[in-house]
């Protein structure tokens, strides 16, 4: 049975845009993907090109038509198929995307150390910035599933993110210049992590100054219905009422809408009330509560008299 | 002897050059120092007038520009940008 996200866990995506689950994945799935794309010591892998051109030929990873869907997309007990059955990887996808989402593409991305640059007289340079696929308007979102097999330390320059960006509608590259943000991080894990990204969230890959090869797996996948709350099948879900702003209550606990209206450090004195109102947005959609609200943002500018 | 210029982008939480720095980005045409993306975790200045206060120029300013009607709540790039240059001279 695959184990759907909690209101908590939909709440921190809303307001993140990523979730992440620690060494999900058991050693025994990790070591048969790691054979399967023939994983082997950094000295017996020769260029940048071999490498992938050998994984392609040998590996159990299929070709995927955009648009397969999920449940057809890999050979049954390849250890692909077994990680998307795990039941907290199968209850996230539905819970962000539904039980009928779709393939829009995959990639095993490797980042190679120092020496393969070195090699090849290039410049090694971390990725910059970017939000993936191209302008999306949408208030449907697709999701974006990493898998890491093997453990990422500081040094291997993992995916590099930005929480809280996943609402702001960019073009790509277009925020490359942007070197550095307040609040970024970088993924570290124990092998066999899984991270599930809005695919609006800016991200981009680290350096790898580490001795060794840095893998991960991605998948893009599209929902087919409305991401209405499918983590909540049985609609327990009610609005919380309004709470005193300004001159608050500390006594109260924290609740959902605490999760909800988190701020980040990368965010303008101006805007960030903008990006509290996106997630006031996203969150109506995601309950199907068209008229809920968090701390006044909506209610106050929708009080339109005239 | 020759010139180089050396440009450090920061973004602001607000457009007041007092404002703490939210981002930011350094190219150096000097060529001692290869910057990229994610390099560092804490910004180079406080503020915007911390970095005027160690001798970076300013040269460009973002402008304010009105929300589109009906758009008013669309967010998108970072708002609050200020380009500054530092010129070294040396054997380059
Ligand atoms: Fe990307």
């Amino acid at each position: 049975m695959p184990k759907l996200l909690t209101t908590e866990q939909m709440a921190e995506f809303a307001s993140s845009g990523c979730l992440f689950f620690d060494e999900l994945i058991d050693e025994q799935t990790n070591k048969e993907f790691l054979d399967d794309i023939g994983h082997t010591d950094i000295d017996k892998a020769d260029s940048v090109n071999d490498f992938y051109k050998n994984i392609k030929a040998t590996s159990s990873i299929p070709r995927i038509p955009a648009g397969t869907p999920l449940k057809e997309a890999f050979p049954k007990n390849s250890p692909l198929d077994k990680i998307f059955k795990n039941e907290v990887v199968e209850g996230a996808i539905t819970s962000l995307v539904g039980s009928n989402t779709i393939v829009d593409h995959q990639f095993l991305h490797i980042t190679f150390p120092t020496k393969y640059f070195n090699q090849a007289n290039q410049r090694q340079m971390s990725q910059a910035n970017h939000q993936d696929s191209t302008i999306d308007p949408r208030s449907t979102f697709d999701v974006q599933l990493f898998y890491f097999p093997t453990e990422v330390t500081k040094e291997m320059g993992g995916t590099r993110y930005h929480p809280g960006t996943h609402l702001r509608i960019v073009n790509e590259m277009a925020i490359a210049k942007y070197q550095n943000i307040l609040g970024q991080k970088s993924i570290v894990c124990k092998p066999g992590t899984i991270g599930i990204f809005h695919s609006g969230l800016w991200h981009g890959a680290g350096v790898n100054f580490s001795e060794n090869i840095r893998y991960m797996f991605k998948v893009r996948l599209q929902p087919t219905e409305k991401q209405e709350l499918l983590w909540d099948p049985e609609k327990k879900y009610q609005p919380l009422p309004n709470r005193a702003l300004y001159w608050t209550d500390e006594s109260k606990d924290q609740t959902i809408n605490d999760i909800l209206m988190k701020p980040y450090p990368w965010q303008e004195a101006d805007t960030n009330r903008l990006d509290k109102i996106n997630v006031v947005k996203f969150w109506r959609l995601l309950t199907g509560h068209k008229k809920m609200d968090v701390d006044y943002w909506l209610t106050r500018i929708e009080n339109e008299l005239y | 002897m020759a010139k180089r210029q050396k440009v450090l982008v920061l973004y602001l939480k607000f457009p007041s050059l007092e404002a703490e720095v939210i981002s930011w980005a350094t190219f150096d045409g000097t060529g001692k120092k290869l910057h990229m993306t994610g390099d560092s975790d804490t910004p180079p200045y406080p503020t915007g007038l911390d970095a005027l206060l160690d001798g970076w120029r300013l040269f460009q300013a973002s402008q304010a520009i009105p929300e589109q009607p009906g758009e008013e709540h669309r967010t998108s790039y970072l708002k609050h940008e200020f380009f500054f240059e530092k010129l070294e001279e040396g054997d380059f």
